[in-house]
């Protein structure tokens, strides 16, 4: 009796775990794995302080050029007297657990509700996206990682604006899948994908990876495409959550027009 | 029983510890880890209380469950392992099961390496099935289940010489 309760206890949480878009039970974003995983992670950030300093100044020098190369001499508009122009804020934060040997991978940051992480926000680092914000507590909150097979983002080819649907076939962890692009879009090995500004969750034109490899499939009209990451998935630091200002009001509008 | 008791409080502790800080960061090939933390539930000791042993296991496989955000997968291949130890240990031991005789953390017999064997590999073979959770992946359960299983094993065996309480 003790054991078909327990199991069915057990295998409920599995399922639902394995159902998409529904907030877990069972997160590593409470206070106990939370401040375990905390503590190992400023243990491990020693290992890779270097790497870690050298995409940083990377990083730096890359906004510095676009600061320096403004085409615009005219003195800055000052956004902040138009209401509504700064719609984007940035979180920063660190990743205390990586996951990436399974197929739907979760990873755990080191804030939450208080510093103001909110679940369907988008994650991203210097070199590109990392994931999407799933669950949160006060301090700790869980990211469903770009390497997991659920995960569903909306991207396009940089070059051609064309869209399509970026997830993961599970196999490696150093490309992922575009998908729906249409026969009509012109692809070329190495064009560069970003994110499409159709959702409020990424801004547009966020880097994503390069083309790899170009699939055809001949019963529908669309393209397959494996795209090689410029994120290395397996080591992961800081990271940037993205707060978007007018998320609240553009998901409203979408659900009033889909309601009529 | 109450020194018994202690040192099984304190290999749940150890084996999780060591399970989440160590075990679960190794990702040989991108994917492969071993899980010795099965060890908990081989280790119990044979004469003892079935629920005691049954809750235990849950409770296990739930605390892992929450540090790798997996649902319920750990807590339900722990618990179908728990339910299944006698049998193992009927077909490993035989005889000398029933005379409640079998000490598994002693120098590796056949008979051990076919408890400890059965065990993970069943255990491997259901935790895979439901993280996975799709019929048409058998042929990479069957594949992670067989790595997985044959690192966890020399781990295990490892672990028990290790650990092995000396002879007096």
């Amino acid at each position: 009796m003790l054991f078909l309760l327990l199991l069915g206890i057990a295998i409920a949480l599995t399922i639902q775990s394995h159902s998409y878009h529904k907030s877990k039970i069972i997160t590593s974003a409470n206070f106990f794995t939370g401040a375990v995983y905390n503590q190992v992670s400023s243990v491990n950030e020693y290992v890779d302080l270097k790497t870690k300093n050298e995409e940083l100044a990377l990083e730096n020098g890359r906004l510095k050029s676009i600061l320096f190369n403004m085409k615009d001499s005219l003195e800055p508009i000052d956004y902040s007297a138009f209401k509504g122009l700064d719609q984007i804020d940035i979180i920063n934060s660190k990743i205390i657990k990586n996951s990436y040997s399974t197929r739907e991978n979760f990873l755990t940051l080191n804030s939450g509700i208080k510093a103001g992480v909110l679940p369907d926000m988008g994650v991203i680092n210097s070199l590109g996206i990392v994931g999407i914000v799933e669950n949160t507590s006060e301090n700790y909150a869980t990211v469903i990682s770009i390497l997991n097979t659920k995960s569903q983002i909306n991207a396009k080819i940089k070059k051609s604006n064309h869209f399509g649907t970026l997830n993961w076939n599970g196999k490696s962890t150093g490309f992922v899948q575009l998908i729906d692009v249409p026969r009509l879009a012109s692809v070329r090995r190495g064009d560069t994908i970003v994110t499409g500004g159709q959702s409020t969750i990424f801004p547009e034109n966020i880097n994503i990876g390069t083309i790899d490899k170009i699939y055809t499939d001949n019963q529908t009209n669309f393209y397959t495409i494996n795209v090689r990451l410029f994120n290395d998935m397996t080591s992961l630091g800081h990271v940037y959550v993205i707060k978007n200002k007018i998320k609240k009001e553009f998901d409203a509008l979408e659900k009033k027009n889909k309601n009529e | 029983m109450n020194s018994n008791l202690l040192y099984n409080l304190l290999r749940f502790i150890l084996l999780l510890a060591a399970q989440v800080l160590v075990f679960n960061n190794i990702n040989f090939l991108g994917y492969i880890n071993p899980y010795p933390y099965v060890l908990f539930i081989l280790l119990y000791p044979v004469n003892s209380n079935k629920y005691g042993l049954l809750i235990a296991s849950f409770l296990l496989g739930l605390s892992l469950d929450y540090f790798t955000d997996s649902g319920g997968v750990h807590a339900a291949s722990c618990l179908i392992l728990a339910m299944i130890r006698p049998s193992i240990f009927r077909f490993s031991f035989g005889i000398s099961y029933e005379y409640q005789t079998v000490k598994i953390n002693d120098n590796l017999t056949p008979e051990r390496f076919s408890f400890i064997l059965l065990a993970v590999v069943i255990h491997h073979f259901i935790m895979y099935t439901l993280e996975l959770f799709e019929f048409q992946l058998i042929l990479i359960i069957l594949w992670r289940t067989l790595i997985s299983s044959i690192f966890t094993i020399i781990l295990s065996v490892l672990l028990i010489y290790l650990f092995k309480p000396s002879k007096r």
